[in-house]
């Protein structure tokens, strides 16, 4: 739903404002207190190395959105898939939701060290694994509860209608899973690039955002180190728009899973 | 033939656990064509399972119920009735005539019929010109009348009703009571209606039956004649207040005085 410009004027300037009042404050704290790059650099110490460094930046962040995606597609597609067993099979369900819930709970970026031990050390299949897997469940989880949580006056309609479980599916528990999914990407999409980034913590080729951050922390070029950082800010960003506004153009109406009474 | 049989029906959830309840026992009820008959009575009385016994949404534990005279599976796969519950339950990521389009696109219509048929059921409830709104955007009662037209789709000669106007304010309500009147009257359908407001059943109803919970079972039947061409005048009508007293107590427990309260024997 579109809003005036005023009224979007006002939900903007608050955080825009902050923003800027503390970028002011980073940077002039760094100079008043004479604070040392490899401590803490300045904002504009970072732009500079960000724009110096934009076609290795955007390098690294090619090949980290790219396992964030892969992984994000994948991840989705079985989720979705595994959901639509689950609502059909009881059994299933039982066996597998105190799993996926549980498996939310554990640090699973673990996993990617045993992934790399199976694969070359310059695959990028462990990672795109991982991502796979962290998103997966976020998927699993969200939809299966859309197919499952239908209101039971739909269900009594339905009944009364004479519908077979197959009608009830396409036409109820899929519909109502719907704003469910796209609640599930909106949470998968930034946390397939962060997953993305911890993966390249544990090894394997060093071409991504996130081993060059450590990289760079390394060598104490901490100004370049925090370029990265702001590069993988802005690809987080952009999955987490781009799942927003993916719901946009294919919700009817406007009305969210939260909207729902 | 009748269009609601229910004879010696008892229904009983969690049957021989700890927590078994008698939601019903033995109950007998017969509902004449063009009927509208109401089931009030306070919460636990059984009204409600009642009402899903006769839709076969429930399955009786003892005793027959028979819709239309088939048994009341058959008459449900036959989509014999229509139904309509307390929340208007459309489904909201379909317009309002894609709601009432559903149930016929369930029984095989195809999209010119559905859609003529969606037009004439939207005139029956004056909602013509919000066939292409989204549930959501339309009010409380423009919803419920919209449940309604879908109720009534099929062209069923029930129609099932689970306290539907529970859910509106007192204008709301009288203005949609009248509406319901308007349309039975219109469309001849017999109506099997829940409710727990007395004025309300002794409004719409030819009959009130009665019901009292723990076992729940019908302690008494008033039969209501208020005539055709029910308005404002009906409910300030000493006869209106009367039958309401009846009801009253009747649901107290305190034998009515004057005719139409029969105690089912037991």
């Amino acid at each position: 739903m579109s809003r005036p410009p005023s009224s979007v004027f006002r939900v903007l300037w608050p955080p825009v404002v902050f923003g800027i009042a503390f970028l002011l404050l980073w940077e002039t704290a760094v100079k008043a207190f004479d604070l040392k790059p490899y401590f803490l650099p300045a904002p504009s110490q970072v732009w500079q190395q960000f724009r110096d460094n934009l076609d290795l930046i955007w390098e690294a962040a090619s090949v980290s959105g790219a396992n964030a995606l892969i992984g994000l597609l994948v991840g989705t597609a079985l989720g979705v898939a595994m959901s639509f067993a689950l609502a059909r099979y009881r059994l299933l369900n039982d066996l597998m939701s105190p799993l996926a819930v549980a498996l939310n709970a554990v640090p699973i970026f673990v996993l990617v060290a045993v992934f790399n031990n199976m694969f070359s050390i310059t695959s990028e299949v462990p990672r795109r694994l991982m991502v796979t897997l962290v998103v997966y469940f976020i998927v699993l989880v969200n939809v299966a509860r859309g197919l499952r949580e239908v209101s039971p006056t739909h269900l009594e309609l339905m009944r009364s209608y004479a519908a077979s479980e197959a009608a009830v599916l396409r036409k109820v528990r899929v519909p109502n899973a719907v704003p469910y999914l796209f609640t599930a990407l909106k949470i998968a999409a930034p946390a397939s690039v962060i997953t993305a980034f911890v993966s390249e913590y544990f090894g394997g080729s060093q071409n991504g955002l996130g081993s060059r951050i450590v990289g760079n922390i390394s060598i104490s070029d901490n100004a370049a180190a925090w370029a990265y950082v702001l590069g993988a800010c802005l690809l987080g960003l952009t999955f987490y728009l781009a799942a927003v506004a993916l719901e946009g153009a294919l919700t009817p109406g406007g009305k969210r899973a939260e909207d729902r009474a | 033939m009748s269009a609601v049989e229910i004879s010696r029906v008892s229904k009983s959830f969690n049957a021989g656990r700890a927590d078994a309840v008698d939601a019903l026992v033995d109950i007998d009820l017969t509902i004449e064509p063009g009927e509208v008959v109401s089931l009030i009575g306070p919460s636990g009385c059984g009204k409600s399972t009642a009402l899903r016994l006769i839709a076969n949404l429930l399955e009786p534990t003892r005793g027959e119920v028979l819709v239309n005279g088939k048994p009341a599976r058959q008459a449900r796969l036959d989509q014999d009735y229509g139904m309509a519950f307390q929340q208007a339950g459309l489904f909201d990521w379909r317009s309002v005539a894609q709601n009432i389009e559903l149930p016929l696109e369930l029984k095989g219509w195809d999209k010119a019929r559905r859609r003529q048929r969606t037009l004439e059921v939207l005139e029956l409830v004056k909602l013509p010109e919000f066939a292409d709104h989204l549930p959501w955007q339309l009010s409380g009662g423009m919803q419920q009348r919209v449940a309604i037209a879908r109720a009534l789709a099929v062209h069923p000669p029930l129609l099932l009703m689970d306290e539907p106007f529970g859910a509106l304010d007192e204008m709301t309500r009288e203005h949609m009571q009248d509406e319901l009147l308007r349309i039975c009257g219109e469309t001849s359908t017999t109506v099997v209606f829940v409710t727990h407001s007395i004025p309300e059943a002794v409004y719409l109803s030819t009959r009130v039956v009665v019901m009292s919970p723990r076992p729940g079972r019908i302690t008494g039947t008033i039969d209501v004649d208020l005539g055709t061409g029910r308005d404002v005048e009906t409910r300030e009508a000493t006869t209106f207040f009367e039958k309401v007293t009846e009801v009253r107590e009747a649901l107290r427990g305190i034998p009515a005085t004057g005719s139409g309260v029969e105690a089912v024997d037991r």
